[in-house]
């Protein structure tokens, strides 16, 4: 039971600091209304935890990859936050493109690690 | 010996704990201010906090095949976060450092895209109609539980200056 959290724990600690760092890293690089690091990082975590659960690793690989490293790497609050700025700030195309494609493409990329997990 | 550990231990009541945690707390805020490492320490100790809040909560609601845990979790977070980029950011109490901490620290690994997504993708195969409602839940009731964070905030914060100006 306790290893149950300390799993989930360890894992979150290192999602948390991938999100921060990812999110810095293309902050630097990326000028412009689409929130691309928080779009990127959805992606990725959602492509990982498709392969992770095709793969059907052990439950304790999953506690600590799935929902601790990846639940706390990808973030939903912060993407609703951010369409909600892009709202307030009238900028409708990004919007739509940054909402419809993080939904789209975030369960395409799960369906497509669910599918190569379980292949490989 | 054994009675000097059971009289020191007797001695930390209450009152004491609360003095200790305070003085924990105020050192961590201090710290934040200058040093840049602790920020980082602060963000991994409440991102870690936020992925222990989601798996309780995951364990204790019950498991149905509509996702409520993930929805509630999802929800929650949309406008706790809303809610603390507005308020909490006006306390003067708290440095900024520490705001981004909780926000994107706690309430960011509080929340997840990839078990949404997975959840979604493994849904839309075996009951179509519930993994459109999902779907269409997170996406509305996201948009409205920010705004509705947004507003509270805006209210309580419109509150709290109206009493300091009645207090000057």
């Amino acid at each position: 039971m306790i290893i149950n959290y300390l799993l989930v724990g360890v894992g979150a600690g290192f999602g948390v600091l991938a999100r921060v760092l990812t999110t810095q890293w293309i902050m630097q690089k990326w000028s412009s209304p689409f929130p691309l690091a928080t779009f990127l990082i959805n992606m990725s975590g959602s492509l990982l935890l498709g392969l992770l659960t095709g793969l059907s690793i052990g439950a304790h690989f999953s506690l600590l990859l799935g929902t601790g490293f990846l639940g706390a790497y990808t973030t939903f609050s912060t993407f609703n936050v951010e369409n909600v700025e892009l709202l307030r700030r009238k900028k409708y195309r990004t919007l739509i493109s940054y909402a419809g494609g993080s939904y789209l493409f975030g369960i395409l990329a799960a369906s497509a690690g669910l599918a190569l997990g379980s292949i490989l | 010996m054994t009675f000097a550990i059971k009289h020191c231990f007797d001695s930390v009541d209450n009152v004491c704990l609360i003095t200790l945690s305070k003085g924990f707390l105020r050192q961590a805020f201090l710290f934040t201010r200058g040093g840049r490492n602790l920020y980082y320490v602060l963000l991994i100790f409440f991102g870690i906090l936020g992925a222990l809040a989601r798996y309780s909560i995951e364990l204790t609601l019950p498991t149905t095949p509509f996702p409520l845990a993930t929805l509630f979790i999802n929800l929650l977070g949309c406008f706790l976060l809303a809610f603390v980029v507005r308020f909490l950011i006006w306390l003067p109490r708290l440095s900024s450092k520490m705001v981004t901490a909780i926000g994107t620290g706690f309430v960011g690994s509080f929340t997840t895209f990839s078990t949404f997504a997975l959840e979604s993708s493994l849904l839309s195969r075996t009951d179509f109609l519930i993994a459109t409602s999902y779907m269409i839940a997170s996406l509305i009731g996201g948009l409205l539980a920010c705004v509705l964070g947004y507003r509270l905030s805006k209210m309580l914060l419109i509150r709290f200056k109206e009493v300091l100006r009645h207090d000057h």
